[in-house]
């Protein structure tokens, strides 16, 4: 099969203030299993996702989305002061898509949702939240799911939950880009990885070949549990 | 003695102390609704636009919470006037000047606070809802359906100010009997005469209409707590 471009990242840079947050991050992602984004903390997972997703505009360069409509997953959810049913009823709203009972009776029994339906959303637990969350966003029908650090603040339970939540949604033929700093997870449901370090792609390769045969030795370093920085010393 | 004739009056429905407190709701009420409309949008639109002189305009709103209702009497009265800018309306001494005036008074109020919710409300939101692709305009809708619960108790302060306040329906209204006595008015005017139990009987529903009105604050916040949190 002739490999399908999702997005094309073409020298992505951003400045805010005096910090350079994406350093010229050039990159094809394309149609698959989920693509992983991972790194240290502050590297720029965050930003590079919301500029895929045109939530910040890149001071140079370019992204490109060739696929329709596109959900996110921020790192820390804010849910509507409204029901947890009227959380999803709005997203799809959002999206432009009718209203259909069926939709929304089967999002909530995938999540494990339905005794929760009517209760505000703010009042679920942090995985619940984080389950909603996700289900909010495949309200609007994507066909391409960001998820910023979906398990973050989960138990190994919940975590191995949405990661198989993550799978299905996949199966159905959603492009995902997720992105997390926990290597096992990255493991577990990356088709191939990104890998970041301050603001700069320093390796981009399939996950079997990254794990076990990474070229770059930050990769290699952050493999290992070490501190990394882009010059590749340890700071 | 005073209270029971006081309480007499009520009891007996005393149709002149009726008419007073009808006259009261309806002024207090309407610009209730006016101020609530005008400074809804109004905190609305500052909360939700970035505009050069904005936090001028924020500081100035905040600042004219505390307008005195005699000074806002005043500006009223000399607007309406025979010889002022509104003056051949010939609305002065009239409930609708009543209304006006109080009007007046608690647009900022309104105002104030909405744009102080509004904005609490869009910092939480707006990563959630630019991330959904919504609109400036149903953006503004989501947030005003949202914080409703707590635009309603915006709203009953503002009556409870309205309704409370005397200087600006004393001056622009002129306390005429029977034609634009509110319970404020008459409270302080049967005061001074010396006719306290009409004074107190007035007392004891302002009091009730305002513990009231608090209550139903209370009860609205409560209420939105437990079911849209
Ligand atoms: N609005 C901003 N202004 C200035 N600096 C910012 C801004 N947003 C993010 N940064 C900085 O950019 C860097 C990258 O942030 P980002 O949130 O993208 O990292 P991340 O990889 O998602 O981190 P984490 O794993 O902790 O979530 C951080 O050092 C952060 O402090
Ligand atoms: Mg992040």
């Amino acid at each position: 099969m002739q490999a399908e471009p999702v997005i094309t990242l073409s020298k992505a840079r951003l400045v805010m203030g005096q910090r350079m947050i994406l350093r010229d991050v050039t990159a094809v992602i394309e149609r698959g299993g989920p693509t992983v984004l991972l790194g240290p903390n502050g590297c720029g997972k965050t930003s590079l996702l919301k500029a895929m997703m045109g939530l910040v505009s890149l001071t140079s360069g370019t992204v490109d989305r060739h696929v329709g409509r596109a959900s996110f997953v921020l790192q820390k959810p804010v849910m509507l002061r409204r029901s947890v049913y009227d959380n999803l009823a709005f997203a799809r709203q959002t999206a432009g898509l009718p209203h259909s009972e069926s939709v929304m009776t089967d999002l909530l029994n995938d999540f494990s949702l339905t005794h929760l339906a009517h209760a505000p959303a703010r009042r679920l637990s942090g995985g619940e939240q984080q389950r909603l969350a996700i289900a909010r966003a495949l309200a609007r029908e994507p066909a391409l799911l960001f998820l910023d650090e979906p398990t973050a603040s989960l138990d190994v339970a919940q975590t191995r939950l949405v990661e198989d939540l993550i799978a299905r949604i996949s199966a159905r033929g959603v492009k995902i880009i997720l992105s997390t700093h926990d290597l096992g997870q990255a493991k577990r449901i990356a088709d191939d990885v990104l890998f970041l370090v301050e603001g700069q792609l320093a390796e981009q390769a399939p996950m079997a070949s990254f794990f076990h045969a990474a070229r770059s030795s930050q990769a290699r370093a952050f493999l290992a549990g070490e501190l990394v920085s882009i010059d590749g010393e340890k700071p | 003695m005073d209270a029971t004739s006081a309480f007499s009056l009520i009891l007996e429905r005393d149709p002149a102390l009726f008419a007073i407190v009808g006259l009261s709701l309806w002024v207090s009420l309407s610009a209730t609704l006016l101020a609530g409309a005008l400074g809804a949008g109004l905190g609305s639109a500052v909360a939700l636009t970035r505009f050069p002189g904005r936090q001028g305009v924020v500081v100035v709103l905040n600042a004219l919470m505390g307008l005195p209702p005699v000074v806002v009497g005043l500006l009223v009265y000399l607007a309406l006037s025979r010889s002022g800018p509104l003056g051949q309306f010939g609305i002065l001494f009239t409930p609708t000047a009543m209304i006006i005036a109080q009007t007046i008074l608690i647009v900022p109020i309104i105002a104030a606070l909405t744009r102080q919710v509004m904005e609490d409300l869009w910092g939480e939101y707006a990563d959630e809802l630019n991330a959904m692709g919504v609109t400036p305009w149903r953006r503004m809708r989501v947030l005003l359906w949202d914080a409703r619960f707590s635009l309603v108790t915006i709203l009953l302060a503002g009556f409870g100010r309205a309704a409370a306040e005397v200087g600006a329906v004393m001056i622009v209204g002129g306390n005429i009997d029977g034609f634009t006595r509110v319970m404020t008015t008459t409270i302080a005017l049967e005061t001074s005469k010396g006719n306290l139990p009409l004074a107190m009987g007035l007392g004891v529903i302002l009091l009730t209409i305002v513990v009231a009105v608090n209550s139903l604050a209370w009860a609205v916040r409560a209420w939105a707590e437990r079911h849209a949190g």
